[in-house]
């Protein structure tokens, strides 16, 4: 994990102190840190000279700005109609056996954070998952051991 | 007359056969003000959802006195079944791009965007890419409109053209009161264009086949053709480019499993349409045009269609209009305590009146539209609501 303080700060000198460079210095911080701690946010608002509550506000705004979801890997599963009606809670239940975590939970370790997500574009391939900026389709339960094996066997 | 059949085409997709940026290199040797009456004539509609013709947005936009002004690509395609916007990003980026720079040339645009939604951030190395060679082809024709990608970062209510302006001057994408329309004040209180991937990418087929062309497709109501997402329970699934003006019958028949129950039109802020008015419906018209169809057969239970689509929008709605943030979880718990037996099967009309309700009273399309699903899932299916 990156110093917190440093990086906003390269990330304000690359983006701009401006408050529409706000959204992208977010995803930096992520990128790096994986979530926006709340140190992470109060030095944005510092830097951006904008209230933390407005930095806040912003951020808990967009499902993707994780505010909670502490995990290196994000797993986020589509729960729209589409891939609902393919199977969405079985592949549920099958990371959540191999995680031994509820959706909305982190692993302890810190590498995993289960997640429902709305419509993702894949719903002609559904059910469909992303893990962080990869996409998964057709999933099944086979298919989803295999592709958590990897994450797990190389993380 | 509508369609009994589907007709398929081949315009969006179809391989170039000129050099990358040719349609573009000739459209900005022509007067500006034609190939805006082109595309007024060409009857093109957005292919956002909302349907605004496209010609008269250039129009005004063109008329707006401003040393700046910005294009921005609404790549935030997050109606639930739609993805026919990431495959035009994917297969025919520069049919995109040049739309986006005539549009630039013919309005006197300064500065274009890509926004493109945080769901399909795999997809920004390759644009880039394209965008490189964009630049330089921009460079050797003498036209100055730089794009940039700029990535969302996960809200429905972004595709909404204000809420995403909102986001990206970084706030929190709340729509905002129109008029003014971003083409007066847009980003940075700039004029600005915000048109749909595929909306951009007919404009450059327009540019290069001609109104004329391009108008001998689809009805007098609907002109050209159209991407569909196809979802739900058909053996084809995918996106397929239609002539407009099909029956429902028609597409059922083309699409459907043999078992097609209803099918919903223009996602989840679209209209469920059973199998008894599959005759008279025509997609498209009085419906949406975003191109979202999501099929069920008879084994799909309409309570849960309707109940997954009122969780999106009490999840989605962005909470800042009373009607909208207090409608959408009052009918989510309205249905479920009707299906419980706590509440009797006539407050089912209450609900629909809720609804109708937030159609007047909704600041933006998202309210507004939660009562095209809901009446029509409730009105049709209503022993489905209850037992």
């Amino acid at each position: 994990m990156a110093e917190v303080k440093e990086l906003v700060k390269e990330l304000s000198e690359k983006y701009g102190n401006r408050r529409e460079s706000l959204i992208p210095i977010f995803q930096g911080i992520i990128d790096k840190n994986y979530y926006l701690s709340k140190e992470a946010m109060l030095e944005v608002a510092k830097q951006l000279d904008v209230s933390a509550a407005d930095i806040y506000g912003t951020a808990s705004f967009f499902s993707f700005l994780d505010t909670d979801a502490k995990g290196k890997y994000k797993i986020r599963i589509c729960k729209s109609i589409t891939c609902d009606m393919k199977g969405k809670s079985g592949i549920i239940a099958t990371l959540e056996e191999m995680l031994k975590i509820k959706v909305g939970e982190t692993t302890e370790d810190l590498m995993f954070s289960l997640l429902h997500t709305n419509c993702i574009g894949l719903c002609d391939q559904g059910p469909a998952m992303l893990i962080n900026d990869n996409y998964y389709t057709k999933l099944t339960a086979e298919k989803v051991r295999v592709i958590l094996g990897d994450y797990i066997r190389n993380k | 007359m509508p369609y009994s059949r589907t007709r398929v085409v081949d315009v969006l997709f179809k391989p170039l056969t000129t050099a990358p940026y040719e349609i573009l290199r000739k459209t900005i040797q022509r007067e500006k003000k034609d190939v805006i009456n082109e595309l007024v004539d060409s009857g093109l509609r957005g292919r956002g959802g909302a349907g605004f013709p496209t010609g008269m947005k250039w129009k005004f936009a063109a008329q707006q006195k401003s040393d700046v002004k910005y294009v921005i690509c609404n790549a935030d395609e997050g109606e639930p079944g739609t993805f026919k916007d990431k495959k035009l990003l994917c297969e025919v980026p520069r049919k995109v791009i040049s739309g986006m720079a005539i549009c630039a040339w013919a309005t006197n645009a300064t500065k274009g965007y890509i926004y493109l939604r945080r769901e399909y951030r795999y997809l920004v190395a390759q644009l880039e890419e394209e965008l490189r060679i964009y630049h330089e082809k921009a460079k050797e024709m003498g036209l100055n409109f730089p794009i940039e990608i700029f990535l969302g970062a996960g809200a429905y209510v972004c595709g909404e053209e204000t809420a995403l302006i909102e986001s990206m001057e970084g706030k929190r994408g709340e729509p905002r009161n129109k008029p003014p329309y971003p083409i007066q004040n847009g980003f940075l209180g700039k004029p600005t264009i915000v048109n749909n991937v595929e909306t951009f990418a007919s404009s450059a087929m327009i540019c290069r086949i001609g109104a004329e062309e391009y108008k001998k497709m689809g009805t007098a109501d609907q002109r050209g053709s159209k991407l569909f997402s196809i979802s739900g329970d058909s053996p084809k699934e995918g996106v397929h480019e239609l002539e407009l003006g099909m029956t429902l019958e028609a597409f059922a028949n083309e699409f459907g499993d043999g078992d097609t129950k209803a099918v919903q039109v223009g996602g989840v802020a679209g209209f469920c349409i059973p199998r008894k008015q599959f005759k008279t419906q025509i997609i498209g018209e009085g419906n949406t045009t975003g191109g979202s169809t999501m099929i069920f057969n008879s084994t799909r239970s309409m309570y849960n269609v309707l109940h997954n689509y009122l969780d999106f929008y009490a999840e989605e709605s962005c909470g800042q209009c009373t009607p909208c943030r207090i409608g959408t979880q009052q009918l989510l718990k309205g249905i479920e305590a009707v299906k419980s037996g706590l509440k009797p099967p006539s407050y089912l009309d209450q609900l629909i009146k809720l609804s109708e309700t937030m159609r007047i009273t909704s600041k933006c399309g998202l309210g507004q539209s939660v009562t095209n699903s809901f009446s029509s899932i409730v009105q049709n299916f209503r022993e489905e609501m209850i037992f």
